[in-house]
């Protein structure tokens, strides 16, 4: 299909919305033209309509569940009634193991279990009971508490209780204000659990790093993805400070001021820490993408060409170079089953910009991709930002100010190298998604079930990247689709190793002979039955 | 039975109001429940001679225990019976929710009994939210009085309450009865409280002058007509009290905007211009 053909279809789906709709989600929905002068743009980051059902979180998921949930060594504490904690429980597929006798509660829930008596007279004395039952039994370092909806309507000051808990019991105890109504998605979460995190935990530890040190911004290992990118970093010889916040641990995140690098794998849910510690402690960032054979080749060599050194370079070639030979003939393999086949991909606010080299290196086609609660700057790079107009939902959600530390604070580069380098290397830049598009793929911001069913109708792409919310909608419409939220009880998709499963599930998915079987009674044989009156 | 409703601006008088009314409803042989809407828990204080022992939101702290009925409901002078929903210390929890949770509880438990006459309401302040809205929801109360004086604050808040009645009047069935002006002296007050009352659509259902007995009366934990059963102002408060038992005149009241009340309260020369 052309691109004029692709826009007219998708104007006229968008014309069956009544006109306020219609106003605003053509502002979400474009069809990249190569053709103009100017760079396109796109709405996000706003207010879903309500009655469209979305597939965005709220800000209680993106605090909890996303940025702080994959810590394993920090009690992160609930408060409001059970379903908030127990509905993400274990729910997101972020591993983690224990290494030697450290503290490990991933397997744990903590919540208040607020009841209707604690609403009326207040949570607060069920709070500092559970802090100190959690402190006594599991005697953590950290403990951190996430607020749900109805704390922020009563007004409990768990940031008071934090403080108290925290002089108490001599150890970190952080309150989020993160209650779920709070901004547009989950995106508001992350920014929350970014400023908690940079205001009392990264800077507080003095472990002792090496000059080859890393930091890994927004990795949370689901499926194991961050353990395949830990395997190929320290293969080369980096020194990984902490995971943030996959697998990691506050513990280390204290002393995540002592790297010398930050990489940036999910740029909209951690870019804030990424940009804090970079005033703060003069740590640059740079963005990888470690999803996709040659992205992650290309990030590995980003980050040799930052530390400059002949024989790291030298290692990270020779790494290259041997994972290729492992995994070269596999990934031939699934390539030639996968070679010309389309893809639409609709998820997170990094993956479905990530996953679309993935699917390139095994010769698959993107027709769309959108992000449930992306801004815009990781569509449209990080040039936007100073034009992005802060509305009432954004400035709701506090924009922290930070200052040069004057004790921690230390640059790596030469301004000279630095200057060089940013015109090479994504140095403390994110160019976003859709400049990598092809002519008439289509992108699309808070994509609705509407949309999705319409699109993939226009669209008839073999492979639906989504989550479990619209899966079945493919499925039933005879789409093969791949959650890329949890990966289905599969991964890891990251790095060399992951690729291959990537590769081997979705040539699975896509050969499966049961798309062919979805075809309804009605489709092929008539259900009314009627004889000629003459 | 009737259900009845009392808002008001905070301080204008509505549990002294509502207690010296009811004891005159209670000496004409009606039977009367009052809730008390207010997280103090002292809208029955007159009635009982000193506070409630135990509020309905007390019991539910105590995880486990069985509720009854007798453990929150006293019954004190002129047989009325008195509930106290109660609630959170200032400055913590949810007021609103805890009458919600209250009024369903006293449901629950059978307080409503057929024999009574009337069901009355005393709620804190304004109407600030959903919860202190409780009682003219749906099934609640069905007429509404306004305690207010001729002072500017007090027609304001009334004027507010008015705005949430007409919200609930529309959906539910609650009427506005009228507006029950306790005294304040000011100036060409009762005037000022009849144009205001017209204005809404309504009518001022009775005036209550101010008289230090019923300070007196409160000192000593009583309404009037229990202090002093032959002093003038226990006739007052009959007289309310058949004043709201003979009313006939239920509206959804008209709140005014803002410039509409200013100019009321300048005609009748409180504001200055």
């Amino acid at each position: 299909m052309s691109r004029t053909n692709i826009k007219q279809r998708v104007d006229k789906t968008l014309e069956q919305y009544p006109a306020a709709v219609y106003k605003n989600r053509k502002e979400h929905v474009l069809v990249k033209n190569n053709t103009f002068q100017e760079p396109q743009t796109i709405t996000a980051n706003t207010r879903t309509i309500p009655g469209i059902i979305t597939n965005r979180g709220c800000c209680y998921a993106g605090c909890k569940g996303v940025v702080l949930g994959p810590l394993r060594d920090a009690v992160i504490l609930t408060h409001g009634p059970i379903g908030c904690g127990f509905y993400t429980w274990g729910t997101r597929r972020n591993k983690g193991k224990t290494r030697g006798d450290e503290l490990n509660l991933l397997n744990y829930c903590f919540s208040t279990d607020l009841q209707e008596g604690d609403i009326v007279f207040g949570g607060e004395k069920k709070l500092r009971q559970a802090i100190k039952e959690a402190v006594e039994i599991f005697k953590p370092k950290t403990v951190f508490i996430c607020a749900t909806c109805p704390v922020g309507l009563i007004g409990d000051d768990i940031h008071a209780i934090a403080a108290q808990a925290e002089k108490e019991y001599g150890i970190k105890v952080v309150a989020f204000s993160c209650e779920g109504y709070k901004g547009v998605s989950q995106s508001g979460g992350h920014h929350i659990a970014n400023n908690g995190l940079i205001k009392h935990i990264i800077g507080t530890g003095d472990k002792v790093v090496g000059k080859y040190s890393l930091n890994i911004l927004g990795e949370y290992n689901i499926g194991g993805d961050g353990w395949e990118l830990e395997r190929i970093l320290k293969k080369i010889g980096y020194e990984i400070v902490s995971m943030m916040t996959g697998d990691g641990m506050a513990e280390d995140l204290k002393s995540a001021h002592k790297a010398t690098l930050n990489l940036i794998q999910c740029h909209r849910s951690i870019n804030y820490i990424g940009e804090m510690m970079y005033t703060k402690y003069g740590q640059d960032w740079l963005k990888v993408n470690f999803i996709g054979v040659q992205s992650t080749i290309k990030s590995l060599r980003n980050i040799a060409k930052y530390f400059d050194d002949p024989d790291l370079t030298a290692r990270t070639e020779q790494v290259i170079a041997d994972e290729l030979s492992e995994i070269g003939p596999v990934m031939e393999h699934y390539r030639n089953i996968l070679k010309g086949k389309t893809a639409a991909l609709f998820v997170g606010g990094s993956r479905a910009h990530h996953y679309q080299h993935l699917l390139k290196d095994l010769g698959v086609e993107i027709l769309l991709a959108g992000y449930e609660f992306a801004h815009r700057d990781d569509y449209e790079g990080r040039e936007v930002i100073p034009s992005i107009k802060a509305d009432a939902d954004s400035k709701n959600i506090e924009s922290l100010e930070v200052s040069a530390d004057p004790e921690h604070y230390r640059v790596f580069l030469s301004k000279e190298r630095y200057e060089k380098l940013k015109n090479e290397i994504p140095l403390n830049y994110y160019a976003g998604m859709i400049k990598e598009m092809d002519d008439g793929s289509i992108v699309v911001d808070d994509l609705n079930h509407f949309e999705t069913e319409e699109f993939l109708k226009i669209l008839k792409p073999d492979i639906f990247c989504s989550g479990i919310k619209d899966k079945y909608i493919a499925h039933k419409a005879g789409i093969f689709s791949k959650q890329l939220h949890s990966y289905d009880y599969s991964g890891p998709y990251a790095g060399f190793k992951g690729a291959v499963n990537f590769a081997r599930d979705i040539a699975m998915g896509v050969t499966t002979p049961a798309w062919k079987f979805v075809t309804p009674p009605w489709k092929k044989e008539p259900m009314l039955e009627g004889s000629l009156v003459g | 039975m009737r259900q009845v409703a009392i808002y008001g601006k905070g301080g204008i008088g509505k549990s002294t109001t509502t207690q010296n009314l009811t004891a005159g409803l209670g000496e004409m042989g009606k039977k009367i429940m009052i809730v008390g809407c207010d997280p103090k828990a002292d809208s029955t204080r007159l009635i009982l001679h000193g506070l409630a022992q135990k509020s309905v939101l007390d019991t539910l702290r105590e995880e486990g225990e069985d509720v009854e009925l007798e453990n929150i409901m006293k019954t004190g002078a002129f047989g009325i019976k008195c509930v106290e929903s109660g609630g959170p210390e200032p400055g913590v929890g949810c007021a609103g929710r805890g009458i919600i949770t209250s009024i369903n509880m006293l449901e629950q438990l059978g307080a409503y009994t057929d024999d009574l006459d009337y069901v009355f309401y005393d709620v804190l302040g304004d109407v600030v939210c959903g919860g202190f809205a409780m009682p003219i929801r749906e099934g609640k109360a069905q007429e509404i009085y306004i305690v207010a004086s001729g002072e500017m604050m007090a027609l304001y808040a009334a004027n507010n309450i008015c705005k949430g009645i007409q919200k609930y009047a529309n959906t539910g069935g609650t009427r506005l009865g009228g507006i029950i002006c306790n005294s304040r002296k000011v100036d060409g007050e009762r005037e000022l409280l009849e144009a205001f009352a017209k204005e809404l659509g309504s009518q001022l259902v009775y005036f209550v002058p101010r008289d230090n007995l019923v300070q007196r009366a409160e000192i000593n934990r009583k309404t009037v007509i229990d202090f002093a059963p032959d002093e003038a102002q226990a006739d007052v408060y009959r007289g309310l009290a058949r004043a709201i038992d003979g009313n006939d005149m239920f509206v959804i009241p008209k709140p005014m905007p803002q410039e509409r009340l200013e100019a009321i309260l300048m005609e009748h020369g409180i504001l200055d211009n």
